[in-house]
């Protein structure tokens, strides 16, 4: 078997040099024996089995692996795993609580941010981000920050608005 | 999408980096920001022997700006951090105005300034305005630091003058000496769109006289493009539509645009000859309605 | 049936049925990034499969040596066409009766043709065993477009079938050629306009991929996949790889995006098959970005001539339209049958138009073949496109108006059904009305006199205008079949002794929210609560036979197939309840969720109790259980109908253009859910806004593809996507048993005519008739400065 994507205890296999590594993946410490080629996005989703984060091309541009690394948005197929050693990472998985849901969640339904679910995850740790700096986007904003992120389905006026929603409810608003 | 096998080492201190380029001997590569090395090591691109990642350095991540012009970008200020420094506006306009419009917001929470300048791309953005601005790279090496002018740095695509045992460690703008000011556009037909044209101004003005002037050309041509029989057209004049029109005309005459599918490359040449008038003419607007 | 109480009937809004914006529930997992999309799936002992790609776009290929690869630790197999061909499997049929190689074997026919595979314990692995392959080519001539592919000195590039002696894959005409002809004869003005609708590329975000998995002690082929239509893949793998069908399971996961292109069977999914087949291991095959780009359907790449005979008043007389159409090494059209250039005759049906001929040419080039109906009905968006650009072009040519223009050649409302130029017959709208509100929205008079104020100053402001009705619903089953399937669809609801239930249909859904609406029918037709009814798609094992989700015939189609098994299950019930109301059927009456006593309507039951009923209480003689199957076979396609108005400032200096507004108004008939029929065409109109100005596949003259990764091929952020501003009318469907006419994909079709027309009418004046997608600034500075079209067509201008 491949040392490429197995968790701890991992089968040293055909003497292929591996780092350990320990990433902070929502709020739990989590290690790895990874080869340095690994991608963090393939860490997350082979390795840990966090499949929320998705890769839709080879070129940095479409942004569903977007992922929070330390607070801010990263895309986590342009990131090596091994950097990821010692940081905090955040993926959709860690968004919302065991119970409840986060207001970007509640908001991308409310709003019918999303139609085949692929961009989300990225997009709501984009603007996860952008909140958290900015609690009260204009329109133009949201497009802004969101900017790196590609949607195929929605032409991207549903997500502006649940965006919008999910700030409103985060600033005590009636939703 | 997946990178070939690399050795990889993140040294604690700039020593050890430089020890570790050295014993690459050509086939190391320094990882940075990444946004640009990790997408040509995917797709095979680039396929280096080791990969030396400067994130753990510390002491680069300073970014000073001066009320007088002077810029210095440590090799890990992150274009994010460029882009939040409102300082930079009134230091360097020709910086603040690129610095939205490099790559998209998520890219630019990890790519670095010092990385862009480095990678050479001939449609890189950032070379554009820091050589407007006339700013250098500093690099070290087992012999020291030096000091390249970006104009000097660049040599072709994707190809820089570093030794492959420096580590570039920061990109400095002088002082200026008299009021600054300047600008930065690009065609980009969406976010993230590499430059069909774009163009760095960047001048110092005493009056309405010019007594600095960079001018930069990007995506048209093989490197960035200094172009300084644009820019010394302007020097020790006014800015008026003559001279505007002058330099417009000798910036498009430097560029070395070749037709694709972003342009032919008279429209490229065009874009160039719009964008400087466009920023020369926004400079003198800009100094009217302050004095007024 | 008149009622003397008030009714208790539910509130059908708050059941969550018909018209209901019910918040959709495949949400719950997607937010939570529980989403299970092909590369989710896992299997124990799983092998990973990566392709070798031709760099070059013909060639003979002289050697293929994998011995390195196969020395790669970690290699489990290496495939060519050589080991493909003693299997049979080097080549396999497409969808358009031609044939396709898997692996090659002779030639390659374009850059990014299947040459090898490799399967390895992981990807990485797999990727590195390819780059060790080594293969010689012996470069040919390589042709990138229709002119060069009929030139006399073209190389044959598909010397692999007998008795093809040229590049035509087809010649094909429909109409009628003779009338077409006395009506130009007797024209005052002919209008003629010619334009390349460029070769575009669907980029679901999510690629395509495949898991297949074979077990020997069982016999039974399971293949989780990215597709679009399960059933036709199990048919097709049935008869291709002759294996039994009752053995092969094919699973369609969630799919991230679809818009036409997980339609095909595409060589990657017959490899993993094999290779699982002979490793006995399953064997994920995920595609990465630029093989989706360069080798799997794209859509599009049709040259027009168009002509229209006019008369001097306005009046159409009569439509002539050539094409041709590059389909690239293999004719692998994903269509009807019978129709080679798809549903392009659809053109002008919303006008009253006595006469039409079109001629149709396709051939082949070094191009990836395709030919996908990227969200649209098989051509449909060609058709429309040509349709409102020649439109634009006749009002110009006689001076009038180009809303009058539509107005008065409009098919009236009441003279439906309507018989089409081309002979399809339409059913009903209100064109004009729908014209009239999009004009009102946008306030034409008032654009106009801002245009007008705004050239004083220089500014060229433009507004555009495009106007559709397109057939959806393939199809009706005497017309419409693929590879001899017909095609028709299919539901099956199975209502529970507690009164929920599951319903199965043999559609799949790609984020249209089949799960959330499909449930509204149920919920419309029964009474149920939509939270009540779980929807399965895409599972061969469990779903019944199905034609799939393409060219927005899910509604249209497997939609009225739900609301048929409903009323099956309706049907039954009602025994049931006369059953349990001790009265005979007919005396039963049914209000929605509540069968009752005709003559006391106090007395009911609802229809959960005679689920119950059905397992727990059935009468003497009645078949226990409460479920049934529809196959439904549409009389005929549907019609919705879509106008569309943009307006924009072009920039008169660099080309640059801004949109400032996009209304959009469409007729879809009868809206199940209104949110989602919302997002369905924000999204179109999106797709439209992005083919309009930035997003298009180009070669180079050695048959380099251009647009081979999102760094070249553009697709829309949020930051330039306009914003839209919809509205509605509504004209049920006659013929569909809830009157919904499909809107998946009208904004698509319609939209990009809507984008160009504003921007030629911004350029109205400067000697410009035509500039072809993408409107790149680049394109409309030219178009300004040489007063002349400017053509798109391959190969891309360079220096050198």
């Amino acid at each position: 078997m491949s040392t490429l994507f197995e968790e701890i205890p991992p089968a040293p296999a055909d003497g292929v040099p591996v780092r350990r590594v320990t990433v902070t993946v929502n709020g739990r410490e989590r290690t790895a024996d990874v080869e340095p080629r690994l991608l963090l996005a393939h860490l997350l989703r082979q390795g840990f089995r966090l499949t929320g984060t998705h890769t839709g091309c080879d070129t940095t541009n479409c942004g569903a692996c977007t992922v929070l690394v330390d607070g801010l948005p990263v895309k986590s197929c342009t990131m090596l795993a091994v950097q990821a050693d010692g940081h905090e990472v955040t993926t959709v998985e860690g968004l919302g609580g065991p119970s409840e849901l986060h207001p970007l969640q509640e908001g991308f339904k409310d709003e019918h941010g999303l139609q085949c679910g692929f961009c989300t995850p990225g997009m709501m740790l984009a603007a996860k981000a952008l909140l958290a700096e900015n609690p009260r986007p204009t329109e133009d904003e949201v497009r802004f920050a969101l900017s790196g992120n590609l949607c195929r389905c929605t032409g991207y006026q549903n997500i502006v608005k649940a965006v919008l929603w999910a700030a409103e409810k985060m600033n005590g608003g009636d939703q | 999408m997946y990178p070939s096998r690399f050795a990889y080492e993140a040294p604690r201190t700039l020593d050890e980096a430089i020890d570790l380029l050295a014993q690459g001997r050509g086939e190391a590569k320094v990882l940075a920001g990444g946004q640009s090395l990790v997408p040509l090591l995917k797709l095979r691109f680039a396929n280096p022997d080791l990969l030396v990642d400067i994130n753990n350095l510390p002491g680069l991540d300073h970014l000073a700006i001066a009320a007088d012009g002077g810029v210095r970008v440590g090799a890990l200020v992150r274009h994010r951090d460029l882009e939040r420094a409102t300082a930079l506006a009134s230091a360097q306009p020709v910086m603040a105005a690129a610095a939205p419009l490099i790559a998209d917001p998520i890219v630019r929470t990890r790519g670095t300034l010092v990385g862009s300048l480095c990678h050479a791309d001939p449609q890189g953005d950032w070379a554009a305005a820091v050589l407007a601005a006339g700013g250098q790279v500093v690099a070290q090496g087992p012999h020291g630091r030096r000091s390249i002018p970006v104009g000097e740095f660049v040599v072709g695509p994707f190809q820089n003058v570093l030794e492959y045992d420096e580590v570039a460690v920061e990109a400095t703008i002088p002082a200026a000496r008299d009021r600054v000011a300047g600008g930065f556009l690009k065609l980009e037909r969406r976010v993230g769109d590499f430059a069909t044209a774009g163009t760095a101004v960047a001048l110092e003005l005493d009056g309405d006289r010019v007594t600095r002037a960079g001018i930069a050309l990007t995506g048209v041509g093989s490197r960035t493009l200094d172009a300084r029989a644009a820019a010394d057209s302007l020097l020790g004049r006014a800015l008026t539509a003559e001279t505007i029109a002058r330099a417009a005309e000798l910036a498009a005459e430097a560029a070395q645009p070749n037709s694709d599918h972003r342009g032919s490359a008279a429209y490229k040449r065009h874009v160039i000859h719009t964008f400087v008038t466009r920023i020369l003419t926004r400079v003198t607007t800009t100094t009217t309605e302050h004095a007024a | 049936m008149t009622l003397t109480e008030p009714s208790r009937a539910l509130d059908e809004i708050k059941i969550g049925g018909m018209g209901a914006s019910r918040k959709r529930v495949e949400d719950n997992r997607f937010i939570r990034g529980k989403g299970h999309y092909i590369d989710d799936v896992v299997l124990p002992g799983m092998l990973h499969m990566e392709i070798l790609r031709s760099p070059v776009a013909h060639a003979r290929i002289r050697s293929i040596d994998t011995s390195a690869a196969w020395d790669v630790p970690g290699v489990r197999l290496v495939l060519t066409g050589e080991m493909m061909a003693t299997r049979n499997l080097a080549w396999m049929p497409t969808l358009s009766y031609d044939t396709q190689a898997v692996l090659a074997t002779d030639k390659v026919r374009f850059q990014g043709q299947e040459v090898a595979c490799v399967i390895a314990d992981d990807p990485y692995i797999a990727k590195d065993a390819c780059e060790a392959i080594v293969v010689e080519y012996e470069q040919l001539p390589v042709i990138v477009n229709p002119t060069q592919a009929l030139a006399a000195d073209a190389p044959i590039i598909r010397d692999d079938k007998q008795g093809q002696h040229d590049n035509v894959c087809f010649n094909w005409e429909v109409g009628d050629k003779d009338g077409t002809d006395r009506a130009f004869a007797e024209a005052d003005v002919v209008s003629r306009i010619r334009m390349h609708y460029p070769r575009s590329h669907p980029s679901p975000l999510e690629t395509c991929g495949s898991v297949a998995d074979f077990d020997r002690a069982t016999g039974k082929l399971t293949v989780y996949m990215t597709t679009q239509a399960p059933h036709i893949v199990r048919a097709a793998v049935a008869l291709i790889a002759e294996l039994p069908e009752h053995l092969i399971r094919i699973v369609s996961p969630d799919l991230g995006g679809g818009f036409g292109n997980k339609v095909p069977v595409y060589p990657g999914y017959v490899m993993s098959i094999l290779a699982s087949i002979l490793t006995e291991r399953p064997v994920k095959w995920i595609e990465d970005r630029t093989s989706n780009l360069i080798s799997t359907g794209f859509g599009r790449d049709v040259y027009l001539t168009g002509e229209m005979a006019l008369r001097q008043d306005g009046k159409i007389l009569g439509v002539r339209m050539h094409t041709d159409s590059d389909h690239g090494a293999f004719f692998g059209d994903a269509q009807p049958s019978k129709f080679k250039i798809g549903l392009l005759h659809s053109a002008f049906s919303c006008y009253d138009i006595p006469t039409a001929h079109l001629t149709a040419r396709g051939v082949y080039t070094n191009k990836a073949p395709g030919g996908v109906a990227y969200r649209c009905s098989f051509r449909v968006t060609e058709a429309m496109f040509f349709q409102e650009r020649m439109v634009q072009a006749a009002a110009e040519d006689l001076g009038i108006d180009q809303a009058e223009f539509r107005r008065m050649n409009f098919v009236r409302d009441d003279d439906f059904p309507h018989r089409t130029p081309f002979g399809f017959l339409t059913d009903s709208g209100q064109y004009a009305k729908c014209l009239q509100v999009g004009l009102d929205a946008i306030d034409y008079e008032g654009f106009r006199r801002e245009q007008a104020e705004a050239a004083k100053n220089g500014r060229l402001l433009g507004i555009g205008i495009s106007c559709m009705t397109e057939p959806l619903g393939a199809g009706n089953s005497r017309e419409y079949d693929i590879l001899g399937i017909k095609m028709f669809d299919s539901a099956e609801l199975r209502v529970h002794m507690t009164g929920k239930a599951i319903l199965r249909t043999g559609a799949k859904t790609q984020g249209q929210g089949h799960e959330t609406t499909w449930a509204q029918i149920v919920a419309h037709e029964l009474g149920l609560p939509a939270d009540d009814i779980v929807v399965e798609e895409g599972d061969t094992d469990t779903a019944p036979f199905g034609m799939g989700t393409y060219a927005s015939r899910s509604t249209p189609v497997a939609g009225a197939a739900v609301a048929m098994a409903a009323r099956k299950v309706r049907a039954k019930a009602r025994k049931l309840a006369a059953h349990l109301l001790e009265v005979s059927e007919e005396d039963v009456e049914w209000e929605l969720g509540r069968f009752y006593v005709r003559s006391a309507p106090d007395r009911g039951v609802t229809i959960q109790e005679c689920a119950m009923a059905a397992y727990s209480n059935m009468p003497d003689g009645l078949e226990p259980g409460l479920e049934a199957n529809a196959y439904y076979d549409p009389p005929n396609l549907t019609w919705p109908f879509g106008c569309y108005i943009v307006t924009v400032e072009v920039d008169p200096v660099t080309g640059v253009w801004d949109v400032l507004r996009v209304v959009a108004v469409d007729d879809c008939g009868v809206r199940i859910n209104p949110m989602i029929v919302e997002g369905q065409i924000m999204g179109g109109l999106t797709e439209a806004y992005a083919m309009s100005s930035m997003q298009f596949i180009t070669f180079d003259a050695e048959g380099n593809c251009i647009g081979s990764n999102f760094m070249d091929y553009l697709l829309p952020t949020a930051w330039e996507t306009p914003g839209y501003e919809l509205h509605e009318v509504v004209t049920p469907c006659p013929h569909h048993p809830i009157g919904a006419k499909g809107i998946g994909e009208c904004a698509t079709v319609g939209g990009p005519a809507a984008f160009v027309n504003a921007v030629m009418d911004a350029l109205k004046g400067h000697g410009v008739r035509n500039v072809d997608m993408p409107l790149l600034p680049d394109r409309v500075h030219e178009a300004l400065t040489t007063r002349a079209d400017v053509s798109g067509a391959p190969p891309i201008r360079t220096d050198s």
